[in-house]
């Protein structure tokens, strides 16, 4: 894009900047003065997206003295990206709180962290993202987020994980209500179809739909907060082939990457690699899109999971829930046709939390096998052969108990039992996207580096779209809104310092 | 499968929240929820009652509409509620009575205020109806006080009854174990909550009305119009017990203790309901039973006929228009009393049971 045209279709757009409620107008502090079509005015700080991470950059931003437009893509329901279907943060604290059981100190967040990803991570970023942790729990709820202890069934989280009364949805509400009351001025189903890139300098980006009779927002600094490409099916196709087609999208269609896109074909750094997403079994009735939280299901570890052949491929038992259900959005998706089958029997229904599919049910396993469309012989050999390879032992689902098969690959480690008592039931389920994680690469002032190193003047990144720089694979709950809060902020405070000078 | 369309749409609802749980914090219903993996119709119905319409469920729901999903526990629960109104209705033949709600109640505020005026009239002299009364009896020369004691005593007596035995089936129903009885620490916790209205605060930012930004306008004009009746109740002991016991006869001047608590609870009962009827009629649709409307507004329309006639009889009460106020207000009490068991009045009856119940469970489980 040559600068000359982008004088032409210059558009002037007055910042409104409410203060107390009060309506002032601020003037160009980078004084692009008379341009061809008018006075132009832009605003010091363009945040792209509206989940957790853009609204904690907008509010900042606004909080350091900035004017501040917000471009979310989506319509106002389905605003917030991934945020809607999130519940908590993981945030490192030296001792208990209100709603925290005990210490969680930053040493132990980074081992965990370490543990999770395995050592791809960005250890200088990842250090910093867990000091600045510390600051978030406050100041988000300086921001009218409010917390609650750990929902029931989620135990486990108590120490480490910071929950949001009424959940994502509600967290949303509460910054959206904020950074309306600090002036930041928000556009809904605002979609962004070109960004204004000139020698890793931000200028302006283009809309689909004119705000104001404008087409184009220009801004001293540029947040991209926009998220991830996981409802993108044409882009997963691209690692994943055909696969693609049956996987399931936990949250919005509206999570399509395309910032990520044009940053990326702009010249900015990409990080992480492109087929590792946070996928985790869902339920095969749930819908393409935004079925978020009550489409999973915990019932792994109660029983078998076959494929569409009626054959086991993972070890059920191999480690506990909270720790191996990242893993099976993956295991499903290398199976053919993407679908697979948890089996189990009446004696353990009330084991986990109550499901929004009800299980398909069979007096014997071949009438079960039947309903699935399964080859009941098949089904039923692989049952009897189970039956036969578990070993007596003490069950208990919170260790990592006794309860084993011997003679049956793949094996089960623990909490193997017979399966044996009518109704037999089973859930369908199908590889759920909930994330991606390829992103760009950013300092940690979030400030995006360009494919030669050089550090962008003006342009920053926060949430999903730069979580690659901390994840480079695995997950552990609560990570990615920590992402979001901690690199929203500092990319609001830093676009906002680079306006100012 | 449930006995009402309404019933099945509360179990699916209950069926989405409790796999799902976030709305866990901001309420009674969704902890009540989660100690149950299946719900039965005394259930659902425990539910409804249980919830307080404070709407922040709806504004916090990533699946409420457009959502296919269409996940709306705050109307779906205050239609449940209504008609579990009618469901546990003694007598049974009178439950038809809460469908056409706001008709019923009209009817029987404007009869039973004519049959006082006209009573009056038949009763008494030109000279006596708008005859200038003071001093000690000066109402009972229009209505002799034992039958207007033995009237009202009478109303309020069928009143008690057929609420007690309506509550009684809905407390059996919601699996209140036989034969047991509500423990003192329950009682008391279930008063607090009543009393303060505890959930009707969204989580504690307020209710969600208009708009998604919380006030807590409606538990204002709800305290003004509750404790305004309790003191207007109150009124009503003190001059019964003053007049048998001390043998003081009403009118009290107005520094005495039944026309205080009167007067104070009649300006609660004024501005209350009215407060009540504008957060209603701005309230947003998506959260409101809106085919209950006339019932909602008929009981706000006699608590504040009560109230405005109360105080004006007050004000007005050594002039010759003593004789119709007091038929007036006479009327709109009589009205509100026999038509107590059969409107929107038991909310605060059924909802108290509700919140009794779930105090008991929450001991019980901790």
């Amino acid at each position: 894009m040559q600068s000359g045209a982008l004088r032409n279709s210059c558009i002037s757009l007055y910042t409104k900047v409410r203060n107390g409620g009060s309506v002032s107008k601020t003037r160009n502090r980078s004084g692009s003065g008379v341009l061809a079509g008018g006075m132009s005015k832009k605003y010091d700080v363009l945040v792209i997206g509206g989940g957790n991470a853009a609204l904690c950059a907008a509010i900042a931003a606004r909080r350091g003295g900035a004017s501040v437009i917000v471009l979310e893509g989506a319509p106002k329901f389905y605003r917030g990206g991934n945020t809607r279907h999130t519940r908590n943060m993981r945030c490192a604290h030296d001792a208990a709180t209100e709603i925290l059981t005990g210490p969680y100190t930053e040493d132990e967040f980074w081992k965990d962290l370490l543990l999770v990803t395995g050592g791809q991570t960005d250890e200088e970023l990842a250090r910093h993202m867990i000091r600045e942790s510390k600051d978030i729990l406050n100041w988000i709820v300086e921001q009218g987020v409010r917390w609650q202890p750990s929902l029931g069934g989620t135990l486990s989280l108590g120490r480490t994980n910071s929950f949001f009364l009424g959940g994502g949805r509600a967290m949303l509400n509460a910054l959206y209500f904020t950074a309306e009351q600090l002036g930041v001025e928000i556009h809904y189903d605002a979609e962004v179809t070109d960004l204004v890139i000139e020698d890793a300098m931000f200028l302006a980006a283009r809309l689909k739909r004119p705000i104001d009779a404008v087409n184009e927002i220009r801004a001293t600094s540029l947040v991209a907060a926009a998220g991830g490409f996981e409802a993108n099916i044409e882009w997963l196709k691209e690692y994943w082939g055909e696969a693609a087609d049956n996987f399931l999208i936990r949250g919005t269609p509206y999570n399509r990457g395309s910032i990520l896109k044009m940053l990326l074909a702009k010249g900015v750094q990409e990080v992480g690699d492109p087929t590792q997403c946070h996928a985790v079994a869902i339920d095969a009735r749930a819908p393409k899109f935004d079925g978020g939280i009550i489409t999973r299901h915990d019932s792994v570890v109660f029983g078998i999971v076959v494929n569409k052949h009626a054959q086991r491929f993972y070890d059920e038992g191999e480690d506990l829930w909270p720790k191996r259900y990242a893993i099976w959005g993956r295991l499903v998706a290398a199976q053919p046709d993407q679908i697979a089958y948890i089996i189990f029997d009446s004696t353990v229904v009330t084991s986990f939390m109550p499901t929004l599919f009800p299980p398909i049910a069979g007096q014997t396993v071949a009438e079960l096998a039947d309903k699935l469309g399964l080859d009941p012989v098949a089904l039923e050999k692989t049952v009897t052969d189970f039956n036969a390879a578990v070993r007596p032992g003490t069950f208990d689902h919170t260790l990592l108990d006794d309860c084993r098969t011997e003679g049956i690959t793949p094996p089960k480690t623990h909490w193997a039992r017979r399966i044996e008592t009518p109704p037999y039931l089973a859930y369908p389920v199908r590889p759920g996207i909930t994330f991606t994680y390829l992103g760009t690469r950013v300092t940690k002032e979030a400030r995006m580096l360009m494919k030669d190193g050089r550090p962008s003047a003006n342009m920053f990144a926060a949430g999903e779209i730069m979580a690659g720089n901390v994840l480079g694979k695995g997950y552990a709950a609560g990570m990615g809104m920590t992402i979001g809060s901690v690199f929203g902020r500092i990319a609001g405070q830093e676009a906002a310092k680079h306006a100012r000078n | 499968m449930h006995g009402t369309r309404i019933l099945d749409e509360a179990d699916r609802l209950m069926t989405v929240c409790n796999s799902c749980r976030y709305c866990e914090g901001l309420c009674a219903v969704f902890p009540a929820m989660e100690m149950r993996r299946a719900f039965s119709d005394g259930d659902l119905n425990y539910l409804a009652n249980l919830c307080h319409a404070c709407g922040a469920c709806y504004v916090d729901c990533q699946f409420s509409p457009p959502h296919e999903f269409n996940v709306n526990v705050p109307k779906t629960l205050a239609v449940a509620r209504a008609e579990s109104y009618a469901a546990y209705a003694w007598p049974r033949a009178l439950s038809g009575v809460f469908a056409r709600n706001g008709l019923v109640i009209s009817v029987m505020a404007a009869l039973s205020m004519a049959a006082f005026i006209l009573g009056f009239v038949v009763a008494h002299d030109r000279d006596v109806l708008f005859g200038v009364h003071t001093g000690p009896g000066a109402f009972y020369k229009l209505m002799p006080h034992n039958a207007m004691a033995a009237l009202f005593g009478a109303a309020f007596l069928y009143a008690i009854l057929a609420l007690v035995m309506s509550v009684r089936a809905f407390w059996r129903d919601i699996g209140a174990p036989i034969g047991g009885r509500a423990d003192g620490g329950s009682i008391f916790q279930a008063i607090r909550d009543a009393g303060e209205l505890r959930y009707l605060h969204g989580g504690g930012v307020g209710c969600y009305n208009e708009d998604d930004r919380p006030t807590d306008r409606r538990k204002l004009y709800h305290h003004f119009t509750f404790y305004g009746f309790l003191l207007c109740f109150a009124a009503t002991c003190v001059g019964t017990l003053y007049h048998y016991l001390l043998g003081r006869e009403a009118p009290y001047p107005w520094w005495d203790l039944p026309v205080v608590l009167g007067t104070l609870g009649g300006i609660g009962l004024v501005v209350g309901p009215i407060g009540l009827f504008v957060a209603k009629r701005d309230r947003d649709p998506a959260l409101l039973d809106e085919g209950r409307y006339g019932m909602d507004v008929g009981f706000i329309a006699m608590l504040f006929l009560t109230g405005i006639t109360g105080l004006v009889l007050l004000v007005l009460r050594e002039t010759a228009a003593m004789g119709p106020l007091l038929a007036l207000h006479l009327g709109a009490v009589f009205a509100l009393f026999i038509t107590m068991p059969y409107g929107k009045f038991v909310h605060g009856i059924y909802r108290f049971t509700a919140l009794l119940r779930y105090a008991q469970e929450r001991r019980r489980a901790s």
